[in-house]
């Protein structure tokens, strides 16, 4: 199984993978860690006649802190994520996420960029850039724009992301002291996609919820954003039975596609019981325990 | 499609080859190079068997374009032995009885070898996490993670090599 014929580029700059994306166009794909793309390139869904190969670009790489945001190159790694003191302490919730994305040997290729860029709701990083309220700085001919990433997420496999674009760069707020998060995947197997996720980062006011957000992973044709069970939450001391009427929020937004890790019925009922787990678990560190 | 001269450095040896830039790590280097060792199993990214070692990091080369290693840095199973003895590594797992069919081995071997790199002194579990990339049908891994223990003990007596 090998992919179709393409043109191979290695830029080293991204104004020279800008240059090209605009020369070829429909006919270019952007490749990352190509863990999506090259399996599909091998099946014939993705059949480019010009492949822009990013990884030779280091102006892509690499996590800093400025201005109290984290900035974090669109071709950083799954495993850099996770070995970076600075995330562990200022964004713990992404190095949680990606140490469930697939394997070693898939997250040293695999980086946060094509993970969002690819729009699959079954990849993990949507829902937690919705949960952690990021924004992605998107660089075309044109120059720069930075846009949210609630809203960014259009419909399975399409994004904001225009064609003459490259997604550069991720910025996250730094967390406060005291911030609770949690990421709870189902899946079947190492390397499975989740059968269902849910991410979760909140604060505490004493013991009353000063802000939650919500965000699930393949419940739906994206990564959806739980507005409705956040505000269940939000102002209230969180119990048991609030948990519950959020869990049942979560579920009413849920529209999972049917595949082997199981029907819609079971989909939506696994996306409730992983916002259930995931709110006790942030809930948990926000009080310290 | 014209191909495109690639060289890199395979097992400490410079290698020079021509490729079509759809051509994968795994098939260039067991068809054009010769290095037989890594296997192809399920050329899906999932198995692990096609596993090498590129510029110091564990990949599965059948998910990498051979074009993406130019200029870079490949080890593989035949790029173990020293001197015509077996790394500890190798020894561990005939002595442990860490492989069956064999099929999965040299990807496991490969893998463990720079996991031992980055963490020299690994606990069970930090093992089989490490270790989740590789799949194998025949030894329900007991045996797998006995051998890369011995094999950490061995080296870190040896100074770590």
């Amino acid at each position: 199984m090998i992919p179709g014929t393409f043109e191979y580029h290695a830029p080293s700059t991204v104004d020279e993978a800008i240059r090209l994306l605009g020369e070829y166009r429909d006919e270019a794909k952007l490749l990352a860690g190509g863990h999506s793309l090259l399996p599909m390139m091998k099946l014939r869904f993705a059949e480019p006649g010009h492949l822009i190969d990013l990884n030779r670009v280091q102006a892509l790489k690499g996590i800093r802190e400025q201005g109290g945001m984290i900035h974090i190159g669109a071709m950083t790694t799954e495993n850099e994520l996770i070995a970076s003191e600075l995330l562990r302490k200022k964004c713990p919730l992404i190095p949680e996420a990606a140490r469930l994305i697939a394997d070693p040997q898939v997250r040293n290729c695999g980086t946060i960029g094509g993970d969002i860029a690819h729009g699959d709701p079954g990849n993990d990083h949507p829902a937690i850039m919705l949960a952690t309220e990021a924004s992605f700085v998107l660089r075309g001919r044109g120059g720069e724009r930075v846009v949210p990433a609630d809203g960014f997420f259009l419909g399975t496999y399409s994004t904001e992301l225009k064609a003459d674009e490259i997604l550069t760069e991720i910025r996250v707020a730094s967390v406060p002291a005291g911030t609770g998060y949690a990421y709870c995947k189902l899946k079947r197997k190492t390397g499975d996609f989740a059968t269902a996720a849910a991410a979760v980062q909140l604060q505490l006011d004493g013991k009353t919820c000063k802000k939650i957000v919500i965000a699930l992973t393949n419940a739906g044709p994206t990564a959806l954003k739980a507005k409705e069970a956040a505000a269940v939450l939000t102002g209230k001391t969180v119990d048991d039975k609030l948990i519950e009427q959020a869990a049942q929020k979560a579920m009413a937004i849920c529209d999972p596609a049917e595949d082997l890790r199981g029907d819609r019925e079971y989909k939506t009922h696994m996306a409730g019981e992983m916002t259930r787990r995931a709110i006790r678990q942030a809930l948990a560190r926000a009080q310290g325990k | 499609m014209a191909k495109k001269p690639i060289s890199f450095m395979l097992n400490g040896r410079k290698v020079e080859t021509l490729v079509e830039p759809r051509e994968l790590l795994i098939h260039v280097i067991r068809e054009q190079l010769n290095q037989t060792g890594s296997h192809i199993g399920c050329e899906t990214s999932h198995c692990g068997a096609c596993t090498v070692d590129l510029n110091g990091r564990s990949v599965k080369s059948c998910t990498v374009l051979a074009v993406q290693a130019e200029g870079g840095t490949v080890l593989t199973v035949e790029g173990l032995p020293k001197n015509g003895t077996l790394h500890p590594l190798q020894e561990a797992f005939t002595q442990e009885h860490g492989l069956q069919c064999g099929y999965c081995t040299p990807g496991m071997l490969v893998r463990a070898y720079r996991f031992l790199q980055e963490n020299p002194n690994p606990t069970e579990e930090q093992i089989r996490f490490g270790m989740s990339g590789n799949l194998c049908r025949c030894t329900g891994y007991m045996n797998i993670v006995k051998a890369v223990q011995s094999a950490a003990k061995k080296m870190q007596a040896a100074g770590g090599k």
